[in-house]
């Protein structure tokens, strides 16, 4: 299903001494099967661009579409289309209120009326796409685990109602390297088997570079840039001029060329970068 | 969602009212609720009102705002209003039919107290409104600070209701993040009866009382490893003065409640 925003303004505490433009004019659309990363400095408007993707916040002017259809109009049953476009919020863990993992996950399913034993291949399948095994942590309590499972188990939560478009939001912040490592390559299986398009609002270059295939850089409510990584990355100035910085390997990439390294330029993945090193470093050692 | 709570919230602009010494603005509002009290006739009132009316220009808070913060209170309003009206014995009858015998006594018994509980909660908010939570607390402890002589914490007293005061706003944000991710999750607030709707709390309530628990351990924490250890001998990095304006605004009150006293004798 298509996502389109048109001219999207979200404007906070309209009209009072506290008011603040959150949005202003952003338009863009969303295909079948693309991976969005969304990037912007702290307090650029990403959280509040995607609680509007399925309808918790509602637009001061514009609109979201979704399949061609006004998420706001006032026939549209929002809380059934909140279970197609799941929203992981930031620090999901501190939503868990469950006894048990597996009634906590099992609470998106029921509140979809499905039947018991439908929710309980829901939680199953959800846990497997986690990586939390079934029969040692379905009857635990989330308030047991360690935060990078209890991240794990909301995301399940989502997951576990099968949403053709899955929004997170920072889903990787405050997690150690292990742990961001696999909730990304959980991303990465979760989109290669189901097909699920992915919009992800994330700090971290790396995890862009690692998994996006397109990308929206959002810069005091606007969109800045709207394009592929390659495009964006190679974009000289464009990142840090919003307060961002460019991968890892894009920057190595242009320190390697200023200094005379025959190099294409807009090699943004430390793969790429690897293998054209090892081109260069063979034909220096034919010469 | 949950935003619209005005009642008493600070009003973050800068004027006259706002940089009174938190004192003195408690002290006159105590004396303010005095006069309102001491009120007779409905040209006191009037009195009482423009001396709000005038407060809140200077203080540069919109009226309407103010007024806003009554809203919650209708019921309490009515109730009190119906109550002296039905209730209050009295000789001059207005209407009289079946059980029901309206007075001409009961009218103004009414009136009368709906107005004061009005007024109550306006000079309050005129507090509240023009006061950061931190000002009004430090207030608070200097007031109470003669008490410490028998023991009475008024420190930790302000200190918690410093806290407090200061995450009510988190709370709020808190509350409404949790609430729209378990939206997300399909979670229905609004619709259902009072039982279903109860359920409906306990996604809301566990989150939220678990990082209540957590930021206070967090913030113990973090109090004692920058050496909190209570009242004594503490400094304050501000250090509050009565200036000229606050001499002034406490000779305005006392007008206020001389006219009132004169209002009361001479009418």
């Amino acid at each position: 299903m298509s996502i389109e925003v048109r001219h999207l303004t979200h404007t906070y505490g309209e009209g009072s001494a506290l008011h603040t433009v959150a949005l202003n004019d952003v338009s863009f659309t969303i295909e079948d099967g693309e991976f969005v990363g969304i990037v912007g400095h702290t307090g650029s408007g990403k959280s509040t661009l995607v609680q509007h993707l399925n309808g918790l916040l509602k637009p001061t002017s514009g609109q979201v579409l979704v399949d061609g259809e006004d998420l706001n109009g006032e026939k549209v049953n929002r809380r059934a289309l909140r279970q197609r476009i799941g929203l992981v919020f930031q620090y999901p863990e501190y939503q868990l209120f469950e006894e048990t993992v597996a009634k906590d996950i099992a609470f998106g399913p029921k509140n979809q009326g499905l039947s018991a034993k439908e929710i309980d291949a829901r939680v199953r399948h959800a846990m497997s796409s986690v990586h939390l095994d079934y029969d040692k942590y379905a009857e635990k309590s989330p308030f047991e685990l360690s935060g990078g499972q209890m991240r794990r188990v909301a995301i399940a939560g989502v997951l576990a109602m099968e949403p053709s478009v899955l929004i997170l939001d920072e889903p990787t912040a405050g997690l150690d390297p292990r742990g961001r490592d696999r909730i990304l390559t959980m991303l990465e299986e979760l989109r290669a088997r189901e097909h699920t398009t992915v919009l992800m609002v994330s700090h971290s270059m790396e995890d862009m570079a690692r998994l996006a295939t397109r990308l929206l850089v959002i810069s005091e409510g606007r969109l800045a840039a709207d394009g592929t990584p390659r495009e964006i990355f190679s974009r000289p100035g464009l990142m840090t001029s919003v307060g961002l910085d460019i991968p890892e390997a894009a920057r190595l990439c242009g320190v390697l060329r200023s200094r005379g390294y025959n190099l294409p330029e807009d090699l943004y993945r430390p793969e790429e970068l690897r293998e054209h090193l090892l081109r260069l470093w063979k034909e220096a050692a034919k010469c | 969602m949950l935003t619209n709570i005005t009642m008493g919230q600070y009003y973050p602009v800068d004027s006259p009212i706002h940089r009174l010494d938190p004192r003195m603005k408690l002290v006159l509002t105590i004396a303010f609720i005095v006069a309102v009290f001491l009120v007779h006739t409905i040209w006191g009132y009037l009195l009482i009102l423009g001396f709000v009316y005038l407060s809140a220009r200077l203080a540069r808070i919109p009226f309407k705002m103010l007024i806003k913060g009554i809203k919650p209170l209708r019921m309490i309003l009515i109730l009190t209003f119906l109550l002296n009206l039905f209730f209050t014995p009295g000789d001059t009858v207005l209407v009289e039919f079946w059980i029901i015998r309206i007075t001409l006594e009961a009218l103004r018994q009414a009136v009368f107290y709906s107005l004061r509980l009005v007024f109550l909660v306006l000079g309050t908010s005129l507090l509240t409104l023009t006061t950061s939570p931190v000002a009004l607390s430090d207030g608070i402890e200097l007031l109470l600070g003669p008490l410490k002589k028998i023991h009475f914490p008024a420190h930790e007293l302000a200190m918690m209701m410093t806290i407090a005061l200061r995450f009510i706003p988190t709370l709020l944000d808190e509350t409404d993040k949790i609430m729209k991710a378990q939206m997300a999750r399909g979670a229905d607030f609004e619709s259902g009866n009072l039982i279903s709707r109860a359920k409906s709390m306990v996604p809301l309530l566990v989150p939220l009382f678990v990082s209540a628990f957590r930021r206070a351990g967090e913030l113990a924490m973090a109090m004692e490893s920058r050496c909190y250890h209570g009242g004594s001998g503490r400094t304050r990095f501000r250090v509050l003065k009565l200036k000229k304006a606050d001499w002034l605004a406490c000779g305005v009150v006392a007008l206020l409640i001389g006219l009132v006293v004169l209002e009361g004798i001479l009418l």
